[in-house]
């Protein structure tokens, strides 16, 4: 895995290369997701992109916690009332139609959002089914995501990056780089009237599939979007048929940054494929593919994933040469805990009907807003009722309990943090008024964090449950002094039984979290013998139940030296590991703090 | 986009094919889960469905969509048109109704008309997308991010098949039977277990992994954005062919047989999974059924349950820590210990 990556581009040339290309064709080419901080680069890059653009083409930006209302469309309430009739608004999707929605701090992004906005992508048209209204509006847009994170796992959501078929780092750009390029709009317009007449060969795509699927993309939007990438540079450079040139082209832009692992050297070599079909039977199927086809094919695709390469980030080459690079369903997988994070703070997220005296909170305005078209129908009413006559305490603005609008908060998820704590006769000796103190101290945290906590023991043959989850730390804290020592270390036991709590608590729509206090040493087996191999042997596979749950977990070493059995026990887990000797109040807290801010740790190795 | 993406162009994904053509021949099975990765085409299979569907009988100017043949299920208006006199009916579309994110719920169960009451000053009611869908078809693509409100409302119409509206002094009760469907990937959020079980089948959808078949999806996704119209008339034989053997199977499938031979099966796999309930063991019944209606069988047999065997019992296994994929595979070992390799 040493060749040498070839030279690309700087990266500015290629950034204003895919704003001339995605100029030509926003809604083809689904967008662009420009990953860097607010800077004169970046304005530079938007202004070029404004002037590559159709004249008139509209652009909108998209605040990210725009409501539903504005975002797909739905009632215009001063035009409704002032005309007499349902007057529909649209929304800032269908408002960008035919040209480019940008939206800022796309990092933070909800994945409802997303959803949304993928949706108008996909289908080039909007419905919206709002407030009495029923529309399908054309939204042929292209994105321009603004992202802003600072992180690794600040990205937009995967569901909008699938859909953007370049992605831009600009974080590498100086601004003396950033000079004006030689193409202009006019070549940008010409290049788009050509654009329907640009015919692509078959080996072009297979090409492209080939390359994408050696650098372990596993979206087939992947290639399709590189596709029209091509084909827009075809048009770029006044040519009707797709060449190899515009398939370099493609790979450098869409397909590179998109990499999950290296290409293998040639000779090409499948590198394992992620499905079912083994290694041989794919290569096989492969080969008798090949054979009918000329060979230039098989060298295109070579080009094309060094093209790609040479857009690949240096650090990431170095990682995937490491090995270390997960393939990207295990990547993308991890994200599950972490997009969940996202739900954590309690906004409000819109309105729904809804009675308020059920505790939620009465929305005035939002009721006001759907009492206010059937007014004049209700007055009518009222006035029959009373036969003819206005009554004369008959209330300005009839609002009735059909129309109570009461907030929807973003739930925020609790997290309930469970104790798994060792009293066994090893541990007990010496360790168990530390773990205790060492519990005590997490209780703490959770206190400030709100969490609801449960606390498992487990000694002698079995795992108790001191405590069900609850809010009550001073229970917890009472139940945990109480708490004896002594007896077998049944490891297994307490797992499966954290696991099942945990499992409760995740049903409930909750983040369990496991913090797990012991030596490791189990000794008693599932069945309740001493055995202590096989009681080994069945700790561990209850560990992988809980890595295999992706529950987030914590495992503290309560031995007086850290322990081999401890730590594999954690690794197994996919638990964070810390040994309590080195773990004062400090250090603790700051480990939990640590395993809960990034759930998704739990896939990963201990570290 | 005007015309849909021909059901029968669809590479690959099988499973998913299946469980909606035997949604499609027995409603009753109860709706289908399409979960899994991006981009395979899943919201593109189900809105291909819609053009599939051979054309159903439905009683002339009813907002409903009633039934002629079905004298039980009738609405209100349907009613009092029969007591008048025998119904007029006439051909129309099986709706396959998309229910967007963002919808809100008087669009989704149905309320005033919001124009007649500005204009007139009159009530009237104004059916939703659940009288819409009546006799066809639900669709919700990211149906794990739907509100939870509305799933609520959804489950309930979905188990009581009637829809129940009251609003401003009105009180509308419709018939409201469909096929719910619904799709979304499961790393933006997992789906409340009650809806879960709601759905029939449930299948999982992979990102087809070999070369050749991720060339001919660019390849077809290519030749249809070039020139819909052409691409859809390529592919009308095929969609043609399916869509007799549609007609045919719900034609036949009153007359195929489940011996008992093949009901002990089914109850053996559910047995042997652990499945909750009795509702895997007849949704299993049920889809073997279609299938071999579909195939032009007389008998459910071993080859007809097993290929239904994954979907209609991967998401009732008794919840299990091991994520789906681990579900699937119990399935597929427990088939085979039973059925033989």
């Amino acid at each position: 895995m040493t060749q040498p990556v070839p030279e690309g581009p700087s990266p500015w040339d290629d950034a204003v290369l895919a704003a001339a290309l995605f100029a030509i064709d926003p809604a083809g080419t689904g967008g662009v997701a420009l990953r860097s901080l607010t800077g004169p680069v970046r304005d530079r890059w938007l202004a070029l992109l404004r002037e590559y653009l159709p004249e008139g083409a509209p652009l909108r930006r998209l605040p990210i916690h725009v409501t539903d209302g504005r975002l797909l469309g739905g009632l215009d309430l001063a035009a409704t009332l002032r005309a007499g009739r349902p007057v529909a608004e649209r929304g800032i999707l269908a408002e960008a139609d035919g040209g480019v929605v940008v939206i800022a701090t796309a990092e933070r992004l909800g994945t409802g959002m997303a959803a949304r906005i993928g949706g108008a992508l996909d289908a080039g048209e909007v419905f919206v089914e709002r407030d009495g209204i029923a529309l399908r509006m054309a939204t042929r847009i292209g994105v321009v995501a603004l992202d802003e994170g600072m992180a690794d796992d600040e990205r937009p959501p995967p569901a909008l990056l699938d859909r953007l078929g370049f992605h831009l780092d600009f974080s590498s750009i100086r601004l003396d780089q950033a000079v004006r390029p030689s193409v202009t709009a006019t070549i940008v317009a010409a290049a788009r009237a050509r654009l329907g007449q640009v015919a692509a060969d078959e080996k072009i795509m297979e090409a492209l599939c080939g390359a994408a699927m050696g650098l372990g993309i596993d979206s087939i939007r992947a290639p399709i979007l590189a596709l029209r990438v091509a084909r827009a540079s075809a048009a770029l450079e006044a040519r009707d048929n797709v060449t190899d040139a515009d398939a370099r082209v493609a790979a450098r832009l869409v397909l590179g940054p998109r990499a999950t692992i290296l290409p293998a050297p040639p000779p090409p070599e499948e590198p394992e494929p992620p499905e079912p079909p083994p290694p041989e039977q794919g290569e096989n199927q492969q080969n008798e593919d090949d054979k009918p086809q000329d060979p230039g094919e098989q060298e295109l695709q070579e080009i094309l994933l060094e093209a790609a390469q040479a857009a690949m980030p240096a650090g990431l080459l170095a990682q995937l040469q490491l090995g270390g690079g997960g393939r990207s369903r295990t990547q993308s997988s991890g994200r599950a805990g972490a997009l969940k994070q996202s739900t954590l703070r309690g906004r409000p997220i819109g309105t729904r009907a809804g009675d308020p005296r059920s505790g939620a909170r009465l929305n005035l305005v939002e009721t006001l807003r759907v009492a206010a078209p059937w007014q004049r129908l209700r007055r009518h009413e009222a006035a029959q009722a009373a036969g003819g006559e206005r009554a004369a305490n008959a209330p300005r603005v009839e609002v009735r309990r059909d129309d109570f609008r009461v907030n929807r908060y973003k739930q925020r998820t609790e997290t309930t943090t469970i104790f798994v704590v060792d009293a066994s006769g090893s541990a007990a000796l010496h360790r168990l008024g530390e773990a205790k103190g060492a519990v005590t101290l997490l209780l703490a945290d959770c206190y400030v964090r709100r969490d609801r906590v449960a606390l498992l023991a487990f000694r002698g043959r079995e795992a108790e449950l001191l405590l069900p989850p609850t809010n009550s730390l001073v229970r917890a804290k009472r139940s945990l002094a109480s708490l004896p020592g002594g007896g077998g270390t049944p490891v297994a036991a307490a797992l499966d039984a954290a696991m099942a709590l945990a499992d409760a608590v995740k049903r409930k729509g909750q983040t369990p979290i496991v913090i797990i206090l012991t030596d490791g040493r189990a000794n008693i087996a599932r069945d309740g013998q001493s055995d202590r191999p096989r009681a080994e042997e069945d700790a561990l596979s209850a560990a992988r139940l809980l890595r295999a749950a992706r529950i987030t977990s914590l495992l503290v070493d309560t031995s007086p030296r850290p322990q081999a059995q401890a730590q594999k026990l954690a690794a197994e887990m996919g638990a964070r590991y810390l040994p309590l000797p080195f773990a004062d109040a400090a250090t603790l807290s700051r480990a939990v703090k640590a395993t809960t801010a990034e759930p998704d740790r739990g896939l990963a190795p201990a570290r | 986009m005007s015309v849909s993406f021909p059901f029968s162009a669809i590479v690959g994904q099988e499973e998913m094919k299946l469980a909606i053509l035997v949604a499609a021949v027995d409603p009753s099975v109860g709706g289908v889960l399409a979960f899994g990765d991006r981009g395979t085409g899943k919201s593109t299979t189900v809105r291909a469905l819609a053009a599939l569907l051979p054309k159903m009988k439905a009683v002339v100017g009813c907002r409903y969509g009633c039934d002629p043949a079905a004298e039980r299920g009738l609405c209100d208006d349907c009613r009092q048109r029969l007591a008048a006199g025998p119904l007029k009916s006439h051909s129309v579309p099986v709706p396959v109704v998309d229910l967007p994110l963002g919808a809100t719920e008087d669009r989704v169960v149905g309320a005033l008309d919001l124009e007649r009451a500005l204009a007139d000053g009159v009530k009237a009611f104004e059916p939703g997308l659940l009288a819409r869908a009546h006799r066809g078809f639900l669709y919700i693509d990211e149906v794990n991010l739907l509100e939870d409100h509305l799933v609520d409302l959804l489950l309930d119409v979905a188990a009581s098949g009637e829809n129940v509206v009251e609003r401003e002094g009105l009180s509308v009760r419709h018939p409201a039977r469909f096929v719910l469907i619904g799709s979304g990937n499961p790393e933006e959020g997992e789906l409340r277990p009650q809806l879960l079980d709601r759905f029939g089948l449930s299948v999982e959808v992979r990102t087809p992994g070999d070369l050749p078949t991720r060339i001919e999806v660019v390849k077809r996704r290519d030749a249809y954005e070039r020139d819909p119209d052409a691409f859809v008339a390529k592919w009308k034989k095929e969609d043609d062919r399916l869509r007799r053997r549609i007609v045919a199977g719900r034609g036949r499938i009153a007359e195929v047989e489940v011996p008992d031979a093949a009901l002990e099966r089914a109850a053996k796999l559910c047995m042997a999974l652990g499945t909750d309930g009795l509702r895997g063991e007849l949704t299993l019944v049920r889809a073997a059924r279609a299938v071999a209606a579909l195939e032009g069988d007389h008998a459910v047999g071993d080859a007809h349950l097993r290929r239904v065997a994954a979907p209609a019992l991967r998401h009732r296994l008794r919840r299990n820590p091991l994520d789906e994929a681990v579900a699937t595979t119990r399935v597929d070992r427990a088939v085979q210990e039973l059925f033989g390799a």
